[in-house]
């Protein structure tokens, strides 16, 4: 007994650890890609060489972003076998074709069209790189699609029966199983959410550079479409994430309960506790700050509206609450630091200080990563929330794992941790080394080009741009 | 139900998949296999441009392989992972090892020696950690009450051992007709140097894994040796000799584009005698396609999908490959 608690322990510690890492990867490239066909359709429309340098600037970081998604990513898709055998066999027959249709619908469409993006450059027309470009963008996001529609079956399951030998089986249509009650709000705030990582990243390569060469056409460019996107985005995505969070205390109260810190019942409006240690044991927040009735407010948008407790809910239904306490948190409190960030850029755009206001970029290099430890805060929120449970209320994750000796996941888990630490660890490296470049003008394409010579590029390529026309500065 | 029988389709359209993923990946694995063959410079960096633009898209075959299994047949997929559990975990660090040295080889000329060197363990740890599934499928797998029920080294025997090293060799020789059709000048002599050795050596491999696996039960045996069936099977044997007859003949003839046929068709014989040992079996021995099936709707959902999705996929993979067609050049990148 107390081995198979062990096994499953290290099995959810080793899943938690791949498909974090793996997140890391998506979240970048969904938003980049993005990014990339915007750039491109922008020069291919304005012919303007400081697009087609940006593009190839951020092509190079992409290639070897979307690289460690795919390798970290074909892990995960085994790992459903290997560590949660169980769960397989029970949910298969429901999130299996759906994943199925991530990989045909997805997956090849990524990855057909990626050689072209990252090689062909030179071999076909403007217009089908483009459109491949496109495609590969496009491709992200359907993959988000169905990911999500996968995961948010487990949290709020619909459209199933369960057969006699205790399977999920499609019940009704299978509308209802991928448009499940919490896939629409998880999807818009995932995806928004990579759009924002994304910005806040390139922004924050922009204003690096900026601080060190205001005149930079490229960082210019770059640092202002980002902070764009931080005002826009940002508002948009906490009443994304607000939505959610009704939408999840309808399905799951007892997570939002554990987000909220709310152990006894608040008959008269539960208060908003802003800081302070959940204990479990004694079913109290210590040392908290709270402000009265806002819980209410913004929960049920009404400050006297009574709120149960997680003591309404048996105690072996509680997630681990101090964690999903703090990851929400951490979350939040990214949110209003990039919509800070967004109005400051308003400020100083108004006043014609965008490029030149060095505090604000100093603040840009800071919030540069903290699109991904909000990325991760958010899932470590609604993964950890829904323990004890894999598919909600239905099964429980100790019931879904592989009949495996803990041994064996304990190695696996080990070679993973030193192998991701050793190859991760290098890729972010080259990535950073690669930002740490200037953008200038005449960006070289990815380096492993094949098929044609460095320098005798065709007619039809981006290179033969007219580069920097109309850029004041002439500088790219 | 007779004629139109879901678990058979999918079964046919996995094995479809799978054999998709060995070849193509194949190529890419054994290009790995041999990199340290090839010289440095001009060698290494054409065979690695050869794979550069299409290796994602070959490796989506195995994505396809392991999700539709988990799809369609989600018993087999819940039995044969944990069944194989560091097998699996070998292959898919492999896998990342290679497909991240991919990119860092170019991106730090100074350390592309380390990272050649992990595009090679990387590749060869996936090519006979494949081979050894294969090999533990065929030996049997214990099941009780529809769960995998042995212990974590149960795969390991003399014969998974002899798989994993046939289907290395085979991924090796895949690779190196690859490279005699993408590349010129020294690269492709040396190439076809490979070639001729790792030929005699796959058709021994095959050999003795054909050899071999009639004494694992005596189903296989009766399978391949009895009256009337051993009309049909005999053909197996039959056209792997023409076919090997065919590729070394192509290869003293310096074609270049049918050597890799040949081997591909090599392949593909060993593929469907593999499948005439296992069929109707997708656990050999324990579970059948039938006991696997997920439920009807939801083999039928996934296959109104693939139906009209996989020729799309096929039709822009093969403009992709289209698109690169064509030799490397020696020029590459330098
Ligand atoms: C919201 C987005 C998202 C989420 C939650 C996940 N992924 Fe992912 N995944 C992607 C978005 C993505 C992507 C953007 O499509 C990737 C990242 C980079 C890339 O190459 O494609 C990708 C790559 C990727 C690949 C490689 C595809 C290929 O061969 O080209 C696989 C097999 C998976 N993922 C599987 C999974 C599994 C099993 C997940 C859940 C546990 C998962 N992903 C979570
Ligand atoms: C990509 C973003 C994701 C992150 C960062 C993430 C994070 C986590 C974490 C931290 C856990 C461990 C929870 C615990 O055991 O306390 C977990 C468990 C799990 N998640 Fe996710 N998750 C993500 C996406 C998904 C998706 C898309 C799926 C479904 C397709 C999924 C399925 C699971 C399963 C099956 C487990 C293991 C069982 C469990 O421990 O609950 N996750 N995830
Ligand atoms: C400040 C306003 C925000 C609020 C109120 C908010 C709200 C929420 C809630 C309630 C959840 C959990 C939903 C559930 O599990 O049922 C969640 C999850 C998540 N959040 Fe946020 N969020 C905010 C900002 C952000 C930001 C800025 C990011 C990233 C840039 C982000 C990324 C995520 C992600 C990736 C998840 C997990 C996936 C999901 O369940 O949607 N959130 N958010």
């Amino acid at each position: 007994m107390i081995e198979q608690l062990d096994a499953v322990l290290l099995a959810r510690v080793q899943f938690a650890f791949t498909v974090s890492f793996h997140f890391i990867f998506p979240a970048f490239s969904i938003g980049l890609a993005s990014y990339l066909m915007v750039l491109e359709g922008l020069w291919l429309k304005t012919g303007r060489g400081v697009y087609a340098n940006l593009y190839r600037y951020w092509l190079k970081i992409f290639a070897v972003g979307f690289g460690m998604g795919v390798v970290s990513g074909v892990v995960l898709s085994y790992q459903f076998g290997t560590n949660w055998s169980v769960f397989s066999t029970k949910a298969g027959p429901i999130i299996g074709p759906l994943m199925g249709y991530e990989v045909m619908t997805a997956f090849f469409l990524e990855a057909g069209f990626l050689g072209v993006m990252l090689f062909g450059i030179s071999k076909v027309g403007k217009g089908l790189h483009f459109f491949s470009t496109c495609m590969v963008a496009f491709g992200t996001f359907i993959s988000a699609f169905w990911i999500l529609s996968v995961n948010s079956w487990m949290q709020t399951p619909a459209g199933f029966e369960i057969n006699v030998d205790g399977q999920f089986v499609p019940g009704g249509s299978w509308w209802d199983i991928i448009f499940n009650p919490s896939f629409p709000y998880r999807l818009v705030h995932t995806v928004t959410a990579a759009y924002l990582t994304t910005a806040f990243a390139v922004g924050g390569v922009g204003a690096w550079h900026l601080l060190k060469d205001s005149t930079n056409v490229g960082a210019r460019k770059m640092f202002s479409m980002a902070m764009w996107m931080a005002v826009i985005v940002t508002p948009f995505q906490i009443i994304a994430g607000d939505l959610h969070g009704l939408n999840t205390l309808e399905h799951q109260p007892v997570k939002v309960l554990a987000m909220e810190g709310d152990y006894d019942p608040s008959p008269e409006g539960a208060p908003l506790i802003l800081f302070g240690l959940p204990d479990d044991e004694a079913a109290e927040v210590r040392y908290k700050v709270a402000i009265p009735k806002l819980g209410s407010l913004i929960l049920k948008h009404d400050p006297n509206a009574p709120l149960p407790g997680l003591t309404d809910f048996p105690r072996d239904e509680w997630p681990p609450v101090a964690i999903v306490f703090w990851s929400f948190r951490i979350m939040v409190a990214i949110g209003f630091a990039m919509l800070a960030i967004g109005v400051w850029s308003l400020v100083a755009r108004r006043r014609r200080k965008l490029y030149t206001s060095t505090k604000l970029q100093r603040a840009a290099v800071i919030m540069g990563p903290a699109g991904f430890v909000a990325v991760i805060a958010g899932w470590i929120t609604t993964e950890v929330g829904r323990q004890p449970f894999t598919v909600y209320g239905l099964l429980r994750t100790a019931e879904s794992s592989s009949p495996l000796d803990a041994p064996a996941v304990a190695v696996s888990l080990l070679a993973f941790i030193v192998v991701y630490t050793a190859v991760f660890g290098a890729g972010i490296y080259y990535l950073l080394r690669l930002m740490a470049q200037p953008p200038h003008r005449g960006e070289s394409e990815p380096p492993n080009v094949p098929f044609h010579a460095a320098g005798i590029t065709p007619a039809s390529s981006i290179e033969a741009a007219p580069i920097g026309e109309g850029d004041p500065h002439g500088k790219l | 139900m007779a004629s139109f029988d879901l678990p058979t389709i999918w079964a046919a359209i996995l094995c479809f998949a799978v054999f998709a993923y060995v070849v193509m990946d194949g190529f890419d694995l054994g290009v790995g296999i041999l990199f340290p063959a090839l010289s440095p410079g001009e060698e290494k960096d054409q065979a690695i441009n050869s794979i550069a633009p299409v290796w994602d898209g070959n490796e989506t075959w195995l994505v396809m392989g392991g999700g539709g299994l988990l799809a369609v047949f989600p018993l087999a997929y819940s039995i044969i992972l944990p069944a194989t559990y560091p097998l699996m975990i070998a292959m898919l660090l492999g896998l990342v090892f290679r497909g991240a040295a991919f990119e860092f080889r170019w991106r730090d000329p100074r350390h592309r020696p380390l990272w050649d060197l992990v595009i090679t363990v990387g590749s060869t740890v996936a090519a006979v950690a494949q081979g050894i599934t294969i090999g533990a499928l065929l030996q049997g797998i214990q099941v009780e009450n529809n769960a995998y029920a042995g212990g974590w080294l149960d795969w390991l025997s003399p014969f998974s051992c002899l798989t994993g090293i046939a289907v290395a060799v085979g991924y090796s020789l895949l690779g190196a007709t690859w490279l005699i059709i993408k590349t010129e000048g020294s690269c492709q002599r040396h190439a076809r140097r490979l070639a001729f050795r790792l030929g005699l050596l796959t058709v021994l491999a095959l050999g003795a894994v054909s050899a071999a696996t009639p004494f694992l039960y005596y189903e296989y045996w009766r399978r391949w040796f009895e009256m009337p069936q051993v009309l049909l099977t005999a053909q197996v044997p039959l056209l792997v000799a023409i076919c090997t007859g065919l590729f070394f003949w192509s290869l003293r003839k310096g074609r270049e584009v049918l050597p890799f046929l040949m081997a591909l068709a090599l392949f593909l014989l060993g593929f469907i005698g593999l499948c005439i040992s296992i069929f109707p079996y997708m656990v050999p021995r324990s579970i059948t396609i039938w006991d696997a099936a997920a439920p009807h709707s939801s083999q039928l959902f996934m296959l109104v999908g693939a139906v009209f999705i996989i020729p799309l996929i096929l039709a822009y993979t093969g403009w992709a490959y289209w698109v690169f067609r064509g030799k490397v050049g020696t020029e590459g990148y330098h």
